[in-house]
This record gives structure tokens, C-alpha cells and sequence, in this order.
């Protein structure tokens, strides 16, 4: 066949052959990825949806640090089972401004991505703690060094920068005041309350997440843990959200 | 080792040694209290080892010219012993990772020993450290026999395979410290991103100027494989690894992508990291020592044509099968879903194409556990690549993802099909690099194979239970239409299979141990005078 017979000669060439593999090897991702960043509805718009607050953010940094998202999944599927069990199924637009995202590929504990405000506080700190001091029959590792270990919030403006360079809009205002932001969300009789209040909104929770008076991993963590789901009201809302082809 | 490098290679070690310090001294001096400054030690400790090392052997004369006409096989020796380190430190961590999954508090309370801390040592362990030593090591030995070349260079090998290890020693001990960009298979932060790819660049410069040399017309199938497995990691990664530092002082990164479209981005990374690193590469492997071991040709030389193209043309399609009934787009889901059942076709050539050159040796299948480990390799090769086709489908999915079931999948090729191949591979190319008759003791080598099987059974037949138990118990209704079991329901009816993993793991572990204690006795033992072939033109018949 010709074609064996091309190959004969190709196979000769290895400037050729390295060729042949990047041609054969780029059209998948280029018809699957591209489109997605063209494609509109991709992606659904949601007006209410709000960046991370700092605190949160740090929240997010420490579940990345401990690899929480190898155990738990932040995607509920379009299944019936699914959306009786954790809630409405995840929207595309619910993940716009997390870099990276933290979808996940297994469950060993249950999905959580409507995971904010189904506990309280005292019962995350205490699940933290020892998990099996609430579920005793988890086998969730524990943290117990997040309620020492103390926040390090100082660079928190460095990382709202470099995520508004990737598209997250934050503002000027977002930036200067992150590290203040930080520490005033878990201290709400504090001055900068109020400020934080006025630039990430209303819905903004401000307490003492941890308990604590100290500043502490603990509470960027049960900030984090209690925002999932909670940064659009539009999956609450019915016929906020065009539903997807 | 290094007496062979000629002066002029020795005095370029001595440059680049020198300046691996200094990066390493600059980024533990930028780095401050960063984990980034751990590392930088890391690297100004093996630049300063590096440069004493060449040092000493600095002025010593040129070596014999007629090493010229030998092959070259140092860093070939070099990669497999680290290949074997790696694996027996990798899976002893995957053997705590499942332990911990029974006894969650064997972490003694420390930070660094938690589940998901130690979950990417593991999986970067095997993957990337024990795997990729392996193929960097067997690559450099097939490039050289199939092209009756000698490497290019003596130099350019032992950058790859220190440089390699280095991104490996970041990647793992970042972990411990929590140093993760958290994406599957591709977890560490952007200064070892970028490392890595100088070092892939020279790989495939150092593959492609050898395959230049080469004593033979046409480029053997084996290096086609090598070849799409370098070019399509360094594409992969380089897309994948796309990152922000958030300052050039310090590890934390954020990636480039968000959403929707990070999550394409890496399940087309994560499943062809599966594809081009732990398929292609190996496939590379199997062409090229199953066929020697057996002393039969490959079976089919269209099939091969066939698998080769198909196998690089279909994988980057199907990534998105990981993400069904998503956010993603579900035109993108459908594409992923039909391309992984199209894959069968070219999986099953490969299988097949291996299959069949062993009819006619099935004598030597039986008597030798050498040549049994890589037809185990090609039967679970077959048997994985029809389990991932079948869980690429969209229904079968719905019940399958987020279980152990995909984690049962991964080890029955990760075990199965990977580490049987590699196993095979070492057992064949060791006496021979080292001028030993056979292994130090063929009864460990049976040992090893036994052991390695029936590990693998027990962790995947338990895994496969797990997985379809708990796919069933989260979507089971009771009588009155609501969910029979609550989540920690599931989690509890886990526990037995979860100890059978602990067991077949321990017995997986157990024989690598004896291959790396044989692999170690043969190394050690003596040349028996068993030459390799002469790389000298040979007299036309």
C-alpha cells in the first residue's frame, strides 16, 4: 500500500518522524481546548458572583499545601444521586477565578463544594482538630497544627496581584488593603470590618473562625471551607442561570 | 566513571557543576524563609559534590580512544540503580498512603506526614522518579543497539540523568514541605517546571543527534515510541506548567488557567502524562526487549504502523472523559468519550502485536520469568487499555468516577503494565550492560515474579470491589425514594478492601525488594567475559 510505502521513507527521517508526531499529536487539544476559551457559553455570567477575599484565598493556598483536594471532590455531576446528596450541581462559572481549580478525581470523603455554611464554625475547627472526634468513624487525617501555627497574611497583596494579572478582578483598592483585610474578616469589632465589607459585599461572612483571638491557619481554613458555594447565590436562586445545552 | 569523559567534557562538567551551585546558592539566598531556599541548598549541595568529583579527575590524561567502539553504557548503569532507589522509596510511601486509609492516625502528628502530603510523593514517585529513570535509562540502551551508535556525546547523558533526578528530588521533598501547584501528576511549583524542560530539551537533542549517527537505515519501532513519548511530555508539560509566580523570591505559584478551562487543560496533561509518559515511552521498552528475550521478530510490522500513529494521534482526544457530567461543555465530554472507544483499536494492536511474537516461545515464556514479566506487562497492557475504554464511556463513568475503582485502574496499568515491563526490561539489559552471564539468582528472579503477580491481583480485584461498592451505595434509593446510605456508610463498608490494598501492596513491595537485593548481587558479582556486540562495521557477507 502506498501508504507503507510513505511510512518506508518516513521512517528514515527522524526530523521528519518528530514532525509527523507534533502534527498528529497537537489536533486533539487544539479542537478541544481553544473553543473553550472562545466560546461564550462556556462559561455562564453570573452577576453576583465575587472574587476570594483574602483571608479565604490564604484558606485556599493552605487546602492546596495539605492536598485536601486528593480526597475531595469540588464538582457535583449533572446526576440525580449527586444533587440530592450535596446540592445543586456545580456550575462552569463557580470555578471562573480559581486558578487552579480544585475540582478533583476521587472521593474519599464527600464532595464539598457546597461545603459553606452546613456546619458551624466550632464543628470545622473541632473536625480539624481530630475529625474523629466528631465523625468517629472518619479517616480523615488530622490538623491540629492549623490552630497554632499563626497566619502569614504580609504578602497577601503580592497574590492578589499576580491573580489579577490572570484575570481575577480584583482592584487597586482589593490589592492595598489585603493584608489588613485579612486579619480584620476574622476580627469583626475591628476598624477594618467595615472595609472589607465595602469591597468584596454585603454577603461577606466576618467572624472569629477559628475562635481564637490569634490570627491563625485556622481561620483562613474554616473562612475557605465555609465561602464553598457560597460565592454566587444563582444555583439557589431558581431561573438565575440559563440552564446548559 | 567520570575518568572516561575526555578532558574537554570534564572541563564543561566543571562549568556546569559551578553554575548548578550558584543557582542553587541564589535561590537559597532569594529565598529567604521560602521552601524555595531548601531546594536551592539542595542544588548548591549537589553542585559542590559535582564539582569535587570532576576536580579530582581534572587533569588526569584523555581516556582510550577504543572506547569509541564500544557502546556507552554509565549512564545507562547509573539510571537503573536509581530507578530501582526510587521505586522501592516510592512504593514504600504508597504503602503508607494505604495504610493511613485504615489507620488514619499513623501520621506521628506531623505536618509533613499527612495523606495528602504524602499522596503526590507517591504517585510523582513511581510515575515520574521510578518510571522515568527507567525510561531514560533503557531509552539510552535501546538508541544505542537498534542504531549500532554509539551516544552522541559522553556528557549530555549525565545532564539529563542528574538533571532529571534533581527536578525528582525537588518535586518529592516539595511535597513534604507542601509545596504543590495541587494539578494531578504535575504538582510541582515553577522553578522545577522550568528546569525540567532544559533538561527534556537536551534529552531529545541528545536522541535526536545519536539517532543522526545511526548504523542503520531505518529507525526501529521501538525508538518511534521513545521519541513520541519525549516530544509529547515536553508539549504537554509546557502547557500544563504554564504558571504565575506570585515573586521570583519564593515556590507559590498560581496557574495560568482557571475553571472550566484549567480542568480541560489538565485532564488532557493528566491522561496523556498516562499515554506519552507511562504508555509510549514503555511501549518503546516492550518493542524493543520482548522481542530480544524471546528471540522472535515482532509479529507485524503494518500493526506496528498502525498502533504507533493511532496511539499518537487518538490520546490527546480523549483527556476529557475525566470530566463527565461537569461544568465542562458536553460536545468536549462526547468527543473525549467516543476517542477513548476508538482508542481500543490501536491499544489492542500493540497488545496483540506483542502477544503474537511470543507465538512460537511459549516455551520460553514458561521457563523464563523474565520474558513472563513482560508478557504479563502486554496482557495487562490489553486488559487496562479495555478497562480505561470501558470507563470512558459516559454511563459506566456515572458510577465509576470519584471511586476506587479509577484508582484501581491506574495501579492495574501503573503495576501491571508499567512496573512488569520495566521489571522484564532491567532483568534483560542488566547482565548484559554489566558483562554478567545472568542474573546473580534466576530462583529470586521467579521470586520477584510471583510475588509482583499476586500483589497485583489482590490490590486490584480489592480495589475493584471498593469502587463498584461505593458507585453503588451512593446512588442507592430506599423504598421511600430517598439515598439509602449516607456518605459515611460508604466510607465504613471500604475498610476491608481498603486492608486487601495494604496486603497487595506489601507483596508488590516485597518483590521489588528481592529484585533490588538480586539486581544488587548481580552488579556486584563478577564479569563472566560475556561481551556485548561490537559496534565495529561488520564484513559484508
Amino acid at each position: 500500500m502506498a501508504l507503507f510505502k510513505a511510512h518506508y521513507n518516513l521512517e528514515k527521517n527522524s526530523i521528519a518522524l518528530v514532525i509527523g508526531i507534533i502534527l498528529a499529536a497537537s489536533v486533539g487539544g487544539l479542537v478541544e481546548i481553544a473553543p473553550l476559551f472562545t466560546i461564550d457559553e462556556t462559561v455562564e455570567t453570573l452577576p453576583d458572583m465575587r472574587v476570594y477575599t483574602p483571608l479565604e484565598l490564604a484558606g485556599r493556598n493552605i487546602y492546596i499545601r495539605e492536598g485536601c483536594y486528593a480526597c475531595h471532590s469540588q464538582m457535583i455531576r449533572t446526576l440525580r444521586d449527586e444533587v440530592e446528596r450535596y446540592g445543586h450541581y456545580s456550575l462552569a462559572a463557580e470555578s471562573q477565578y480559581d486558578h487552579p481549580m480544585l475540582w478533583g478525581s476521587k472521593r474519599t470523603g464527600p464532595d464539598i463544594a457546597r461545603l459553606g455554611g452546613k456546619y458551624s464554625d466550632d464543628w470545622h475547627v473541632a473536625h480539624l482538630i481530630n475529625p474523629r472526634d466528631v465523625v468517629p468513624t472518619s479517616i480523615m487525617p488530622a490538623y491540629p497544627w492549623l490552630a497554632d501555627a499563626p497566619l502569614e497574611v504580609d504578602d497577601l497583596g503580592d497574590h492578589l496581584t499576580a491573580l489579577r494579572t490572570l484575570g481575577v478582578p480584583y482592584t487597586d483598592d482589593m490589592v492595598a488593603n489585603a493584608a489588613r483585610d485579612a486579619a480584620a474578616q476574622a476580627n469583626p469589632d475591628s476598624d477594618g470590618a467595615e472595609g472589607v465589607t465595602e469591597r468584596y459585599g454585603e454577603a461577606t461572612t466576618l467572624r472569629r473562625f477559628s475562635g481564637a483571638a490569634r490570627l491563625t491557619e485556622m481561620d483562613a481554613v474554616v473562612a475557605y471551607l465555609q465561602v464553598l458555594g457560597q460565592l454566587t447565590q444563582a444555583p439557589y436562586t431558581p431561573d438565575a442561570v440559563e440552564p446548559q445545552p | 566513571m567520570i575518568g572516561q569523559l575526555t578532558r574537554t567534557e570534564r572541563n564543561v562538567a566543571m562549568v556546569l557543576a559551578t553554575l548548578l551551585a550558584l543557582l542553587g546558592l541564589t535561590m537559597a539566598a532569594v529565598g529567604n524563609h521560602d521552601p524555595m531556599a531548601v531546594h536551592g541548598f539542595m542544588a548548591l549541595g549537589l553542585g559542590i559534590v559535582l564539582v569535587f568529583a570532576v576536580g579530582g579527575v581534572l587533569e588526569e590524561p584523555d581516556p582510550n580512544p577504543a572506547r569509541l567502539q564500544q557502546y556507552y553504557d554509565d549512564p545507562i548503569k547509573v539510571g537503573i540503580l536509581l530507578a530501582m532507589v526510587w521505586g522501592v522509596f516510592a512504593m514504600t510511601i504508597g504503602l503508607w498512603v494505604a495504610a493511613l486509609m485504615v489507620w488514619p492516625d499513623a501520621t506521628f502528628g506531623q505536618a509533613w506526614s499527612s495523606y495528602g502530603r504524602l499522596r503526590p510523593v507517591h504517585t510523582t514517585g513511581v510515575i515520574f522518579a521510578f518510571g522515568g529513570n527507567a525510561l531514560i535509562a533503557t531509552s539510552f540502551h535501546v538508541m544505542q543497539r537498534t542504531c549500532r551508535a554509539r551516544l552522541a556525546d559522553q556528557l549530555s547523558p549525565w545532564f539529563v540523568l542528574i538533571g532529571y533526578n534533581l527536578f525528582c528530588l525537588w518535586a518529592v521533598s516539595g511535597y513534604f514541605m507542601g509545596v504543590t501547584q495541587s494539578k494531578e501528576y504535575a504538582e510541582p511549583e515553577w522553578y522545577a517546571d522550568i528546569w525540567l524542560v532544559i533538561v527534556w530539551v537536551t534529552y531529545l537533542v541528545l536522541y535526536l543527534r545519536t539517532l543522526k549517527r545511526r548504523a542503520e537505515p531505518h529507525i526501529y519501532v521501538a525508538n518511534w515510541y521513545y521519541l513520541a513519548f519525549i516530544v509529547v511530555v515536553a508539549m504537554l508539560h509546557i502547557v500544563n506548567a504554564a504558571a504565575l509566580p506570585v515573586s521570583f523570591t519564593g515556590a507559590k505559584s498560581y496557574p495560568a488557567f482557571s475553571g472550566v478551562q484549567d480542568a480541560m487543560v489538565q485532564w488532557w496533561y493528566g491522561h496523556n502524562a498516562v499515554a506519552f509518559f507511562m504508555t509510549s515511552g514503555f511501549l518503546g521498552m516492550l518493542y524493543y526487549y520482548l522481542p530480544m528475550r524471546a528471540q522472535r521478530p515482532i509479529f507485524s510490522y503494518r500493526l506496528s504502523i498502525l498502533s504507533f500513529w493511532g496511539i499518537t494521534f487518538f490520546y490527546l482526544w480523549v483527556g476529557s472523559h475525566h470530566l463527565h457530567y461537569t461544568a465542562l461543555p458536553h460536545w468536549v465530554q462526547t468527543l473525549g468519550m467516543t476517542f477513548s472507544i476508538m482508542l481500543l483499536v490501536p491499544s489492542w494492536a500493540s497488545a496483540g502485536n506483542a502477544l503474537l511474537t511470543l507465538n512460537g516461545a511459549w516455551h520460553r515464556v514458561r521457563d523464563d520469568a523474565t520474558l513472563r514479566f513482560m508478557f504479563v506487562a502486554a496482557v495487562f497492557y490489553g486488559l487496562s487499555t479495555f478497562e480505561g475504554s470501558f470507563l470512558a464511556i459516559r454511563p459506566v463513568n456515572a458510577l465509576s468516577h470519584y471511586t476506587d475503582w479509577t484508582v484501581g485502574h491506574v495501579h492495574s496499568g501503573a503495576l501491571g503494565w508499567l512496573a512488569m515491563v520495566t521489571f522484564g526490561a532491567f532483568y534483560s539489559v542488566i547482565p548484559q550492560i554489566w558483562g554478567r552471564a545472568g542474573m546473580y539468582s534466576p530462583k529470586l528472579v521467579e521470586w520477584h515474579f510471583w510475588l509482583a503477580l499476586a500483589g497485583l491481583l489482590t490490590y486490584v480485584f480489592a480495589l475493584w470491589n471498593a469502587g463498584i461498592t461505593q458507585g453503588l451505595m451512593w446512588r442507592t434509593y430506599n423504598d421511600a425514594g430517598t439515598l439509602n446510605y449516607s456518605f459515611i456508610d460508604s466510607m465504613e463498608a471500604m475498610r476491608p478492601y481498603y486492608i486487601a490494598r495494604v496486603v497487595g501492596g506489601s507483596l508488590f513491595l516485597a518483590g521489588l525488594c528481592v529484585g533490588a537485593v538480586n539486581i544488587w548481587l548481580t552488579v556486584r558479582g563478577a564479569r563472566s567475559g560475556a561481551a556485548d556486540r561490537p559496534l565495529a562495521p561488520q564484513p559484508a557477507e
